[in-house]
């Protein structure tokens, strides 16, 4: 790391073997003039070097505001709670500079649209190499520009000497998205933050996309952290899933568990609504009603007005997130009557863990 | 020509050769042809540039073809005038993308419909039952006639869209990615009112998407498209069970539930601008051979209802069909 932040007092000493990211009882709340809205509820998870995390949610589920909320990205409306560290050290103290420095440095983020994240009245090699410069990632001019060309090529770009000097209109939109990715790659990151990287390419060019993603992170052993409505993504990419609902998890392990053999109500819903082959024309499983408005507030669990499950206790205590498997957690006691109640930090797959 | 001969005389909608080149250039649609029969749904697939929303635009004559020829239950479309234009298009509605731009935001849903209503005819004093009888039927409630678009959430919206292309009583509804900017969980409500109202009034859709699983859901026929040009069409049942094109299997291959084997194509879909030679999907095709980038494969029949263009097809009786998807 060459980016010098001075360290907070509440930070703990830096464990080697730690996970990259760790959000312990993350709240966002924002205050409006009419009510307060709670966007994140109490979301807890960790995401280990090498190691992708899916949230996984329909709109207004709060997956960005939780990624956003990390990189504290919001102004000053929005109350941020909880724990967040980054390799061992507290974000959420650190003072408006340090942060600066956080951020494209040891965090980087890839947004959705890559069209809106790049400066279009600026050549691509400058914008890789201005981050580079800044976070005194390069010595010189002529270094950040051998870099620059050098992230080009790691990302997959055909000509990168020739994608240097291009203007962003001139690249596709795959391409676009490929620089925004060297961008987020350039300052060697711990942690990526990916908020709906693939959705708005093509299907062909996501696929793509997916696999880069996945060999960057062979290689740069980083912690990805990805937010995405698209169950298939999740199903790609995800070592672990947390699906959000209205605020909070309500079911988190490994990919492959909690897709195959969902144990919440919601994360069953969001699986059945899928159009399959097998699926009589029609019939479709789709979700009655619509999620909580934001701003309303509701005691019990988030999803029971519109669960077929639900029975009175529902509506009267939030159930907390329960054991259903080693390392799988669902946030529903009508499902799931013996589980206990479980360490929500648990749902790493066992090789990662 | 290879376009599908239909099963039954029931034809509502032909066009036979659609072409439309931009002034860039652009060749958008290349000798497209498109059969709807009554009361089927049509499944138009393809990524984003493929043309599929120029061909949606031509058959609803919003653009006109520089060639080629429309058919809407017998009558010339391009050639249609004045009033008989003007039941043609009472006759054929739209469902956008995009709700939040495809109604006016300073309309209340009521209002939204009444203009349909209005703009073919319908007497006055049969709106308000008419409105009503809409919104019951795409599953809104009363209260939402005098809504703006501001206050519904998305998929009240897509329903109102739909009430709204409904009040002209319809024989082809041409949805554009109607379902695409919808959640998942609200993508199948909607997906699965517009079957009910298929069997319920008997109205035949032309559903266009990226998304070929949504597509081979609700379709009866699919009709895939690559750079302006049609590379396969058959029988949603034949498409999933045996693709003849690669660029099908591929599709499919990104599709849930399906057990096949992810395939990643190589490099960007190529310029409309300046197509590749020969298959304008030889550059990305995974099964491409040397006659690929110089003769133009033409759609060929390769089973009942089952069209393809691709070289492959020709050798398919002496080598494994497996080798499709190599």
């Amino acid at each position: 790391m060459t980016v010098d932040t001075p360290a907070p007092a509440t930070a703990t000493t830096t464990a080697p073997a730690g996970p990259a990211l760790r959000v312990v009882n993350l709240s966002t709340v924002f205050r409006t003039r009419t009510a307060e809205v709670k966007a994140v509820r109490s979301v807890s998870f960790e995401v280990e070097p090498g190691e992708t995390l899916v949230l996984l949610g329909e709109s207004g589920s709060g997956k960005s505001v939780t990624a956003r909320s990390i990189m504290r990205l919001h102004n000053s409306r929005a109350k941020i709670e909880g724990e967040v560290t980054l390799s061992g050290e507290s974000v959420l103290d650190l003072d408006e500079k340090s942060m600066r420095a956080l951020r494209g440095g040891r965090v980087a983020m890839v947004p959705q649209d890559p069209s809106a994240a790049l400066d279009p009245l600026r050549r691509v090699g400058k914008q890789i190499t201005e981050v580079l410069l800044l976070h005194k990632q390069a010595s010189s001019k002529k270094d950040a520009k051998a870099q620059a060309v050098e992230l080009l090529r790691l990302v997959g770009i055909p000509d990168p000497q020739r994608a240097f000097r291009s203007y962003p209109h001139e690249l596709s939109g795959g391409m676009r998205q490929r620089v925004v990715i060297a961008i987020g790659i350039s300052c060697d990151p711990a942690v990526i933050i990916a908020d709906e990287p693939t959705t708005a390419l093509d299907v062909t060019v996501q696929a793509q996309i997916l696999d880069l993603f996945a060999e960057l992170q062979k290689r740069l052993s980083t912690a990805l952290l990805m937010v995405t409505h698209d169950v298939l993504v999740a199903a790609d990419v995800a070592d672990v899933v947390a699906v959000m609902y209205a605020g909070s998890i309500v079911e988190t392990g490994p990919a492959r568990e909690v897709l195959e053999n969902p144990r919440h109500p919601h994360t069953k819903a969001l699986l059945g609504a899928l159009p399959r082959h097998d699926t009589a024309r029609g019939e479709l499983e789709s979700i009655p009603g619509a999620p909580p408005i934001a701003g309303q507030d509701f005691a019990g669990c988030s999803f029971a007005s519109r669960c077929g499950f639900a029975q009175e206790s529902c509506v009267e205590h939030a159930p907390p997130l329960l054991q259903v498997g080693s390392r799988h957690l669902a946030a529903c006691p009508v499902l799931n009557p013996a589980a206990a109640v479980g360490d929500p930090l648990s749902a790493r797959p066992a090789e990662v863990a | 020509m290879g376009f599908l001969m239909p099963d039954t005389s029931e034809v509502l909608l032909d066009a036979v050769s659609l072409t439309k080149t931009f002034g860039n250039g652009t060749r958008a649609v290349d000798s497209v042809s498109l059969l709807v029969n009554r009361g089927e749904t049509v499944g138009l697939v393809g990524e984003s540039g493929c043309g599929k929303s120029t061909t949606a635009k031509m058959l609803l004559r919003l653009l006109s073809p520089d060639s080629g020829s429309v058919r809407f239950d017998g009558v010339d479309l391009l050639a249609a005038r004045g009033k008989q234009l003007r039941a043609m298009r009472k006759r054929l509605q739209v469902v956008p993308q995009n709700p939040q731009t495809s109604l006016n935001p300073r309309l209340t849903v009521r209002a939204s419909i009444e203009f349909n209503l209005r703009a073919h005819d319908f007497p006055k004093s049969e709106w308000k039952t008419r409105v009503a009888g809409l919104l019951d039927r795409v599953g809104l409630a009363e209260r939402h006639a005098e809504a703006f678009p501001h206050e519904m959430s998305g998929g009240q919206l897509q329903r109102a869209a739909i009430a709204r292309a409904l009040a002209s009583e319809p024989d082809l509804v041409v949805c554009d990615e109607a379902v695409s900017a919808l959640d998942k969980s609200v993508q199948a409500q909607v997906l699965n009112l517009l079957v009910e109202l298929q069997r319920d009034l008997g109205v035949a859709y032309l559903f266009i998407s990226h998304d070929l699983s949504v597509v081979e859901h609700i379709s009866d026929r699919v009709v895939v498209m690559y750079l302006g040009k049609v590379v396969e069409e058959g029988t949603a049942a034949d498409l999933w069970s045996q693709p003849k094109h690669p660029y099908t299997t591929t599709l499919l291959s990104a599709s849930p539930g399906t057990g096949r084997e992810r395939i990643v194509l190589k490099g960007d879909p190529p310029n409309p601008a300046n197509p590749p030679s020969g298959c304008t999907f030889h550059t990305r095709c995974p099964a491409a051979f040397d006659r690929c980038s110089v003769e133009v494969p033409q759609l060929l029949t390769v089973g009942r209802q089952h069209n393809s263009a691709c070289w492959l097809n020709e050798t398919a009786d002496t080598i494994e069909p497996a080798a499709v998807s190599a």
